[in-house]
């Protein structure tokens, strides 16, 4: 069974900005799926119209089968939404916010409070369950929110941007949550900016450019289209002009500091050899970006000269 | 599954509001004490004593229920478009948007919450009026059910002001503009009998007068219109903003882009 089918979904603002033209895509119950773009991709819109933030202009959205359109209610009960911007109340404390929350979704109070304090717990935010939330640290407030989309434990969990602005400590931490989370059965859909991100967690993906999807494939397939990576050499000495080496591109960033742009079959062996003849030494290396940075970029840029 | 999904939500939103009411006493519950007070003083008291008698009563006795009724209405309306604005404008509104609970949920939580404001400052403020005058209710189903259905029909009108609102602004103009005009004009200070034929005539088609009225035969068992009048008014009220709040939250209007 897929957990979110996507069918043929547009939108249209009223003030006429057409932010999807005709979207289709599936993720498969169990899936843990990257949901990619620029900003002002659609990503957003696609997330609001999934969770009924947003109405469609034309075309339908089912989540376990139950279409958001004809069924919200059903539809809505299966979902967690961890949103990009903050919509708690910030006068209210964690443990109100996270209890209200279950009772939205019919939870009595007695299972509200228990689930409140696990998930509480479980992202390190149990310290701070009766202080109010706006005296919380970014990273705790998106941390907050996770435990509340987590309240009705729900079969699909819907993270947007839920990294941003939070240190590479606990975002790491929030990794593992969500992976776990994953394991434990429920299909998770992420959109960030951080690539590295997706990469380490995605097993599949959607690119959205411009209201479009770009690409839609396995995490694997995607990385195993990337032929060429790109290193950053740190020189010994200043280049005073670019190498010309067969099969390899150069650009110089500045005197000391050479990008080079190596196809994935050849070795890095015949690089440095090829730099050491030409009388190029180089001190330390590492790549420009990651994998999936590259592809991303390469897509958007494509789109963009369409 | 559905009933006890509502009904725990229902609770769940009746229960925020109160705290919320709670939490904030200094500006849900003392401010119209405050208010209510000088006007017992001022209008009752000073210069209720030169005026005499009207309907039958003495001045205070007879502005008490307009007094009671009049913070009610303000109380309700200013309950719901606050609470419902503010959660709007925190966009924590979205926390019960994409929960699975049906519209007329969050409709009667909301009402619920803004009747239980209004009935708690009409409560405080009939204290305060015993410390200067004695009370009879006359028929007390018709003060109950009056009282209710004012609250009511204030708390759905304030959801709709809150709907359509994008701005703090947008709250305030409704209560300023229109409210309060027609709560000091209906009936609340005077008895339209002492209106010459036009200005009769025309109080006769603001509804807050009927409610005034209503809750005034209540409590003192006379009236400026005929009962039956104030409950058409106030039911037909009701069922329209009603309809139109459940309305809006199916099409999303105001609340989902």
């Amino acid at each position: 069974m897929h957990a979110l089918e996507v069918d043929n979904l547009t939108k249209t603002y009223a003030n006429g900005v057409e932010a999807l033209k005709g979207i289709s895509l599936n993720v498969k119950e169990g899936d843990f799926f990257a949901l990619l773009g620029p900003n002002g991709a659609g990503k957003s819109t696609l997330i609001g119209i999934i969770s009924s933030l947003v109405n469609a202009s034309s075309g339908e959205v089912r989540i376990f089968d139950a279409s958001v359109q004809k069924q919200r209610s059903k539809a809505m009960s299966f979902i967690g939404l961890v949103p990009q911007e903050l919509n708690f109340n910030q006068f209210e404390k964690p443990m109100e916010i996270i209890v209200n929350q279950a009772g939205y979704y019919g939870i009595s109070r007695k299972v509200a409070l228990e689930r409140a304090e696990k998930y509480l717990r479980q992202l390190q935010l149990w310290e701070k369950h009766d202080k109010p939330s706006r005296l919380l640290s970014g990273g705790m407030k998106r941390r907050l929110m996770i435990a509340r989309a987590m309240v009705n434990e729900p079969r699909l969990l819907i993270l947007d941007e839920p990294t941003a602005g939070v240190d590479i400590e606990i975002r790491r931490s929030m990794w593992e949550f969500i992976r776990q989370i994953n394991e434990s059965g429920t299909t998770v859909i992420l959109t960030t900016h951080y690539l590295e991100e997706a990469e380490e967690l995605c097993r599949n993906i959607a690119i959205i450019d411009r209201g479009e999807i770009v690409q839609n494939s396995d995490m694997k397939s995607l990385l195993a289209t990337l032929d060429i990576e790109t290193f950053v050499l740190d020189l010994q000495e200043p280049l005073p002009a670019v190498p010309q080496i067969d099969g390899m591109e150069f650009k110089l960033r500045d005197s000391f500091t050479l990008e080079a742009s190596v196809p994935k079959l050849k070795s890095l062996n015949a690089l440095f050899s090829a730099l050491e003849s030409s009388g190029v030494h180089v001190m330390s290396m590492r790549n420009k970006a990651n994998r999936l940075e590259e592809l991303f970029l390469r897509l958007v840029e494509k789109g963009a000269m369409q | 599954m559905n009933a006890r999904l509502s009904w725990v939500g229902y609770r769940t939103i009746v229960r925020k509001e109160v705290t919320r009411i709670l939490r904030i006493w200094a500006q849900t519950v003392v401010p119209p004490a405050i208010t209510m007070t000088l006007y017992f003083i001022i209008f009752g008291n000073l210069i209720g004593r030169r005026i005499g008698e009207m309907g039958g009563f003495d001045y205070m006795q007879f502005i008490v229920p307009g007094l009671i009724m009049m913070s009610v209405i303000t109380n309700s309306y200013g309950n719901m478009v606050s609470s419902f604005f503010g959660a709007k404008f925190g966009r924590h509104i979205e926390e019960l948007l994409i929960s699975p609970l049906p519209n007329w949920v969050i409709v009667a939580g909301y009402v619920t919450g803004a009747l239980v404001r209004g009935l708690m400052v009409g409560a405080v403020v009939t204290l305060i009026s015993l410390f200067f005058t004695r009370l009879e209710i006359q028929h007390p189903l018709i003060t109950v059910s009056v009282l209710l259905m004012t609250s009511i029909v204030f708390a759905m009108a304030g959801m709709v002001n809150a709907i359509f609102a994008n701005k703090f602004d947008d709250i305030a103009i409704i209560p300023t503009f229109i409210l309060t005009p027609l709560t000091y004009l209906g009936g609340v200070f005077y008895s339209i009998s002492l209106l010459p034929d036009f200005w009769r005539n025309v109080s006769a088609f603001n509804p807050i007068l009927y409610m005034v009225n209503g809750f005034r035969y209540g409590i003192l068992g006379v009236s400026d219109v005929k009962i039956a009048y104030a409950y058409a008014i106030m039911g037909g009220f009701a069922l329209a903003l009603g309809s139109l709040c459940l309305w809006l939250l199916h099409r999303g209007i105001g609340l989902r882009s």
